[in-house]
């Protein structure tokens, strides 16, 4: 429809998650608009991102490759030896590592499973780095496993899941709490949610 | 928002998508809308009011708003959650299984009260306990009302009353032994299969776990899965990981 380049950049750009036909022309114009170091530094941002990040060799979190042709990354968590290496917390993505920093209440390191057993979509098991973390705990000596999977379908079956695995091992295996947000009203929970703040109630010292 | 385009219904939830960056797509079995497919705001916000009441499994009074494509959920209440499905890892993997079975079979727009009520019973009856047969029986309950009813009683080719050894999945039947095709089936589990298409499905859910019981599941899913064309996901994948 439009000079070559244009139709090229829209096609890519209309591949990215969320962005329709229409999204991607009006990006792809607003680049024309731009100036050409601001094009440069965007494309320069993309290069750099697919040469320097990579998985984490330990974590799966993503991290940063110190040299090239380094593929052993280890990611900046799991190379700060002030970080507790006895406790481990498991999570989807590492965009949820990202959300579990923020608390400041957790200060060992993490494991990635890169993503949630779905049935009804075909991913079991061995698409995640399950084995990956069953490795881990024999090798790094680690004493508690925080799963802190998703609270939806698909969250809770990979934590069943996981304990399942774990409990022979004889580590100590926990799941984060589920209960109302703080900030929230207490009428507009919904049941299941109440449910478990109810029945994971904890004694308040006086 | 004109009235007449919102409506009440009640409804299953039989799966979610992911849309943009809070949202989800929800498919329902509902019974007088039938398959509904509806887009529910900010699902995926801690703070949503929604909470957990449109995740799969749950059971929803609902009100929504009639769309061109999909519709919109305004308002979901909770009729039941499935607690012990969901605490449980091998019933909320039964539970998938029976969700993906009618997600398959329910059709957009059709009328489906009866295929609704079945599902709200399975997994009312799931809850209540993990009765083995109740996934096989379920498959075959939902054959036999879409008109694939097996034939159990005389060979589905020459119809001799005896001696049926075999099922055919293409005649949808027992086979006698001059007649035979098939999976090799057990007279066992003929008999078995006759209670819980012929009304004797609750005596027939008290079966034990056993090698019959296994036998009828496996008929069912083969039988189902010939029927729809199409392998169900959901038992694959959590046979795998057992």
């Amino acid at each position: 429809m439009y000079a070559g380049p244009v139709q090229g950049l829209i096609d890519e750009l209309g591949r990215l998650p969320g962005v329709g036909p229409k999204s991607a022309q009006r990006i792809a114009f607003h680049l024309l608009k731009l100036s050409k170091e601001d094009a440069q530094r965007l494309s320069a941002a993309i290069n750099e991102v697919k040469e320097r990040v990579s998985f984490c060799r330990r974590c799966f979190n993503v991290a940063e490759v110190a040299a090239e042709g380094d593929g052993d990354a280890l990611c900046e968590l799991c190379g700060d030896a002030r970080r507790d290496a006895t406790v481990v917390c498991v999570v989807e993505e590492p965009r949820d590592i990202v959300a579990v920093e923020k608390t400041q209440e957790f200060s060992g390191r993490y494991h990635v499973l890169q993503g949630a057993i779905n049935p009804i979509e075909g991913v079991g098991p061995d698409q995640l780095r399950v084995r990956e973390l069953l490795s881990r705990i024999e090798g790094e000596g680690i004493t508690e496993v925080i799963l802190c999977t998703n609270p939806n379908i698909e969250g809770e079956a990979t934590a069943m899941y996981l304990a399942r695995l774990l409990s022979p091992l004889g580590v100590k295996t926990t799941r984060i709490a589920s209960g109302l947000p703080v900030g929230g009203d207490l009428e507009y929970a919904d049941e299941l949610t109440l449910g478990r703040a109810l029945s994971g109630r904890r004694e308040v010292e006086g | 928002m004109s009235p007449s385009r919102l409506y009440r219904d009640q409804g299953v939830v039989l799966r979610t998508i992911r849309l943009g960056e809070a949202d989800r797509i929800v498919t329902l079995v509902t019974p007088g809308h039938g398959k509904v497919r509806a887009v529910a705001k900010g699902v995926r916000k801690t703070k949503s009011r929604f909470g957990s009441r449109l995740e799969p499994i749950s059971h929803v009074n609902l009100l929504m708003y009639e769309g061109r494509e999909l519709d919109i959920v305004t308002q979901a209440e909770t009729l039941d959650h499935f607690r012990t499905i969901r605490e449980d890892l091998d019933r909320m993997g039964r539970a998938q299984s029976l969700l993906e079975a009618v997600d398959q079979v329910a059709q957009e727009r059709e009328l489906s009260a009866r295929l609704y009520s079945m599902l709200v019973g399975a997994l009312r009856s799931l809850a209540a306990r993990d009765a083995p047969l109740l996934m096989g029986a379920f498959f075959w309950k939902l054959l036999s009302s879409e008109g694939a009813h097996p034939l159990l009683d005389h060979c589905a080719t020459c119809g001799a009353p005896e001696d049926l050894v075999a099922f055919d999945l293409v005649e949808g039947g027992a086979l006698c032994r001059a007649c035979r095709r098939g999976v090799p089936v057990t007279p066992e589990a003929l008999a078995l299969l006759r209670r819980v298409l012929g009304g004797g499905l609750a005596a027939a859910l008290e079966e034990p776990a056993g090698p019959v019981v296994a036998e009828v599941e496996q008929l069912a899913t083969r039988s189902l899965e010939h029927h729809l064309e199409r392998r169900l996901r959901t038992l694959h994948v959590l046979d795998r990981s057992r």
